[in-house]
């Protein structure tokens, strides 16, 4: 039923294209890396609540939030470029977080690329090899087998002045990798490039991930890229971990309304428990009444609240022998291809999506129902950022 | 002031013990920098301070301090140096040299910031060279021409001799001002049905007038202080401040000098509030960027 | 320049054609900037040139002659090179190594760029005036010295070289330091964090990283901060050697044009110091357009 297929290898598989002149390369550098309570405060405000997250080898970590929730907070302790207030960073049983940044061999992808503009695509990759005194040919083969992995062997004598956005990034990326570093950082590597172009990047840094045998903590506020690309993602939320786990896990299992409402459950109905109890919940309020499933933390109590998240695609026109979840007219129809996405308005004024594959008008009065397992009940209150967060129903599968 | 490091300090130094080991690591660099800084002040704290205690005392030779405090020197510089007269010749010129070189130079920004037209490299050469060219390089041949026409020595010359520097740089100092704004602006006003004059005044003129007002406060301040130029083409009635204190201590030796030392901080007070006031609407950086080069 | 085609009946308006290069009555605008420029700087300059060759005796070079044959005269050209160059090495040199550490901001920042611009205020009579009663023999500088132990009798550090220098370094470095501060904070730091995770230590940094994308405007600074020394004259006179080691060539100009009224004179010593100013500046651009100048920001 998931529309996403996660990429299960944990390890990465290596490569076989002849060209890429990965072939004879080590599945990873690390072994594990452990961030063990690490934290981040500026005076009174703390950026980053302790975080602990243990990153294996091979392993294609993101970071997931919207912006301002500590992501690259996070991001930039690890690469040490801000230093921790609180934690310790440890890499194959070796402290590091007491290393300045270029001590720690981290490859690192910015988020405006920031190469250097002086020189060459060449220079720019060798920089970090002429800085450990990498000898001159050892330099240029690796060099040579990273820009051909990059497909850029053509661009290298040129400036990055002179080159497009895409390959900008491919530059950055190749200058990132060709230490073979034990971790590459990605902050937010797509957010200045256009949707086509970030669709094509996205396959090409898992391809160049899963190629060069990679670890990769990958940042973005983009829900859609960490599902397509991360073996496992860390939502976080106002500097707190909300969730770890695989894109199944947090797309079929939110952990609470946040992570719901960041995975595509769309609608997200404050109602009242009117019953709880082994063989499912039930809730009502607002002229609606949902059976569903309870999940999350806390323990769902009658007459409590609870916030009902439904994915637009798993409500649909009731049958005519099955009980609706209530009433609502259809106002605005878009069209999508096989199914229409419907905004409907209850008669209490709410808003609800559902997907439709049928003929709805704007106007007709709809009767919609939900499957109880579709249905999750979240005692926690609901988000107030609903509206801000973009609906993740188009996940490539 | 707190110690510049080569990254922020930790906010909990008890946490991170290897991050004060660092700071200390860091400490010689930051030390040099702060002490040739605070050299530099100091000796600059000594120049002024020294010629303010001048002004004010009644006599001081060879001790920290002068003997005895007075104020007369003021009152004498005022009286001897007909200092009202200059004072108000200072304002003329510089009012006049503001306001002419605005309306000479902001039209022609607007050609260089919205055209690009054959020959735009010799005009913006045409610009930059009474900048580069060091003013009493200039000022002599100017002078001399002049005096040809009989222009020296009053006002009208000395505004003229100062709309040289002043004119380039407006020109300068607006056509980037006026790249930053959108031309599109000005379009939309014309689609919107706005004739030429209706979106000069409307349109351009409020978007323009903070960069304006900035131009000419650079060009005040910078006419205010131009020595060389004024003193170069000036007459005894059209002498400015700087000039006449400049006159002052070349002719000195039957002048005392605490009261050339109290015009000299008649002369600096004035300039610490233009400054003040430019400083409100320009960064400090603009004030010496004679150019964007 | 394209090739002018033979005309054609198909040839379009003059006014078409001029659009299409640019050409419209907007550059009207220039003209009345550019008329002043031309009447009271360009007219000047060349009537200068033409005066400058007209001397009262000597035939058509004979005040360039005079200028040079005359001990005296040719070495006020040594004498302003020795102190402008000095002066603006120092003030960029001094104000890169403070401006890179001051690259952050940090409390207090806003004041300190305030301060600098002190100097500025000052202007160039209470400057001189100030380095004569502060580094005179009876001065503070001279009694702290004292007092340190450093120097048992008063070092003389005015109506000389040291005098001149150090005015240009009073004036010039608020000035150098400003200019190399914005060019500064013009590169990206995003640049050196990148360095640094790519292994680079600090200096590995400012070598490979931060200075090559700051010369090009250190060279900037250097040109401009060398035509305000060059031309230094009211400390020069006021602060200098009255001996003639500090005559500098704008006073040789000036006494000749002001007090010998020998116009022709004082014209070709305008001259000549135009032209050696503008053979340091273009040997510096020169040496400039051979470096990397572009975009300094992250994106290249």
């Amino acid at each position: 039923m998931s529309t996403v297929t996660p990429m299960t290898t944990a390890k990465p598989v290596p490569s076989t294209e002849p060209d890429a002149g990965a072939a004879a390369r080590p599945a990873s550098q690390l072994g594990a890396l452990e961030l063990r309570g690490i934290s981040r405060a500026y005076g009174a405000h703390t950026a980053l609540h302790p975080l602990d997250l243990t990153i294996r080898g091979g392993e294609f970590v993101a970071l997931l939030g919207p912006s301002g929730c500590g992501k690259t907070t996070a991001l930039n302790s690890l690469a040490g470029l801000l230093p921790l207030t609180a934690g310790e960073i440890v890499l194959d049983g070796r402290r590091i977080d007491t290393l300045p940044p270029e001590k720690r061999g981290f490859g690192m992808v910015f988020q405006n690329y920031a190469l250097f503009p002086h020189l060459t695509v060449r220079a720019n990759v060798a920089f970090g090899l002429k800085m450990r005194g990498v000898g001159k040919a050892e330099t240029t083969r690796r060099v040579d087998a990273v820009l051909a992995l990059v497909h850029l062997g053509e661009q290298a004598h040129k400036h990055p002045g002179q080159l497009s956005g895409g390959q900008q990034q491919r530059v950055a990326i190749a200058r990132a990798i060709v230490m073979e570093p034990p971790l590459v950082l990605m902050d937010e590597p797509l957010s200045n490039l256009d949707a086509a172009l970030r669709l094509e990047m996205r396959s090409e840094i898992r391809r160049i991930h899963q190629e060069f045998g990679l670890t990769t903590l990958y940042v973005t506020h983009d829900q859609e890229e960490a599902l397509s690309l991360a073996d496992r993602l860390v939502v976080l939320h106002e500097g707190r971990v909300s969730q770890i786990g695989t894109p199944a896990d947090l797309y079929e299992h939110p952990a609470n309304p946040h992570v719901a409402a960041f995975m595509g459950y769309r609608n997200l109905l404050p109602l009242t428990v009117t019953s709880a109890d082994a063989a499912g919940a039930a809730a009502t309020g607002r002229g609606l009444t949902v059976r569903g499933t309870a999940v999350g933390d806390g323990q769902l109590r009658e007459g409590g609240p609870v916030t009902v998240a439904i994915r637009p695609e798993d409500l649909r026109i009731a049958g005519a022998d099955e009980p609706a979840l209530g009433e609502a007219v259809a106002e605005i129809v878009e069209y999508h291809g096989r199914v229409l996405h419907v905004e409907a308005v209850t008669r209490e004024g709410d808003r609800i999506h559902l997907k439709s594959s049928g003929t709805v008008r704007p106007g007709d009065a709809l009767s919609v129902a939900v499957d109880a397992e579709r249905a999750l009940f979240f005692p926690e209150p609901a988000p107030s950022t609903v509206a801000a967060t973009e609906p993740a129903g188009e996940v490539p599968s | 002031m707190s110690a510049v490091l080569d990254r922020p300090a930790t906010a909990a130094p008890g946490t991170d013990p290897d991050a004060g080991r660092r700071r200390i690591a860091i400490k010689p660099g930051a030390w040099i920098t702060w002490g040739v800084l605070g050299f530099f002040f100091l000796n600059l704290l000594g120049v002024i301070v020294t010629v303010l205690l001048n002004s004010f005392g009644s006599s001081w030779f060879r001790s920290w301090l002068p003997g005895g405090w007075t104020g007369h020197w003021y009152s004498d510089a005022w009286s001897e140096f007909s200092l009202g007269q200059v004072l108000w010749t200072t304002v003329e010129v510089t009012f006049l040299v503001v306001l002419i070189s605005l309306v000479l130079a902001v039209p022609a920004s607007y050609a260089l910031a919205r055209r690009d037209f054959p020959g735009k490299k010799l005009v913006m050469g045409l610009f930059v060279l009474p900048i580069l060219v060091p003013p009493i390089a200039y000022g002599i041949p100017l002078a001399t021409v002049l005096y040809k026409f009989h222009l020296a020595g009053s006002v009208t010359g000395v505004v003229l001799a100062n709309l040289v520097p002043s004119i380039p740089f407006v020109v300068f100092t607006m056509t980037p001002f006026i790249e930053q704004i959108d031309p599109k602006i000005e379009a939309a006003a014309r689609m919107c049905g706005a004739r030429t004059w209706t979106v000069l005044s409307r349109i351009l003129a409020p978007l323009l007038l903070p960069g304006m007002l900035a131009a000419g406060i650079l060009v005040l301040v910078r006419t205010f202080g131009m020595f060389e130029l004024t003193f170069l083409t000036s007459g005894p009635t059209s002498q400015t401040l700087i000039v006449t204190l400049f006159s002052a201590v070349n002719s000195a030796g039957i002048r005392s000098t605490q009261s050339i030392d109290a015009m000299a901080v008649i002369y600096t007070g004035t300039m610490a509030v233009l400054l003040l006031i430019a400083l409100r609407f320009v960064n400090p950086t603009q004030l010496v960027a004679r150019s964007t080069d | 320049m394209t090739v002018v085609l033979p005309q054609s009946p198909s040839r379009p308006a003059l006014r078409h054609r001029l659009a299409e290069r640019g050409v419209d009555r907007t550059l009207l605008l220039v003209l009345p900037g550019a008329l002043a420029v031309i009447a009271l700087f360009c007219y000047p300059f060349l009537y200068g040139l033409q005066l400058s060759f007209q001397p009262a005796s000597g035939g058509v070079l004979g005040a360039y002659h005079a200028f040079f044959s005359e001990p005296f005269a040719r070495k006020s050209i040594w004498q302003t090179f020795s102190l402008a160059i000095p002066a603006s090495l120092i003030n960029v040199g001094v104000s890169v190594p403070i401006s890179y550490r001051m690259r952050r901001d940090f409390r207090g920042k806003r004041l300190l760029l305030a301060l600098l611009v002190v100097p500025i205020t000052l202007g160039t009579v209470l400057t001189a005036e100030g380095i004569l009663e502060f580094y005179g023999p009876a001065g503070w500088f001279n009694h702290t010295l004292n007092l340190l132990g450093l120097a048992s009798s008063p070092v003389q550090l005015t109506m000389n070289y040291t005098g001149v220098l150090l005015s240009l370094i009073i004036s010039g470095f608020p000035f150098a330091y400003l200019l190399t501060h914005s060019y500064l904070s013009g590169i990206h730091p995003s640049l050196e964090k990148a360095a640094s995770t790519l292994g680079a230590d600090w200096w590995q940094r400012f070598r490979h990283i931060t200075f090559p994308l700051l010369l090009p405007g250190l060279m900037t600074t250097f040109c401009l901060s060398f035509v305000m020394a060059f031309a230094v004259f009211p400390s020069a006179m006021m602060v200098g050697d009255p001996d003639g080691k500090t005559h500098v060539i704008s006073i040789e100009a000036y006494e000749a044009a002001l007090e010998h009224f020998d116009y022709a004179q004082g014209c070709a010593d305008a001259m000549i110091m135009t032209v050696l100013m503008l053979v340091v500046i273009v040997a510096v651009t020169t040496l400039r357009s051979r470096l990397y100048s572009g975009s300094t920001g992250g994106k290249g």
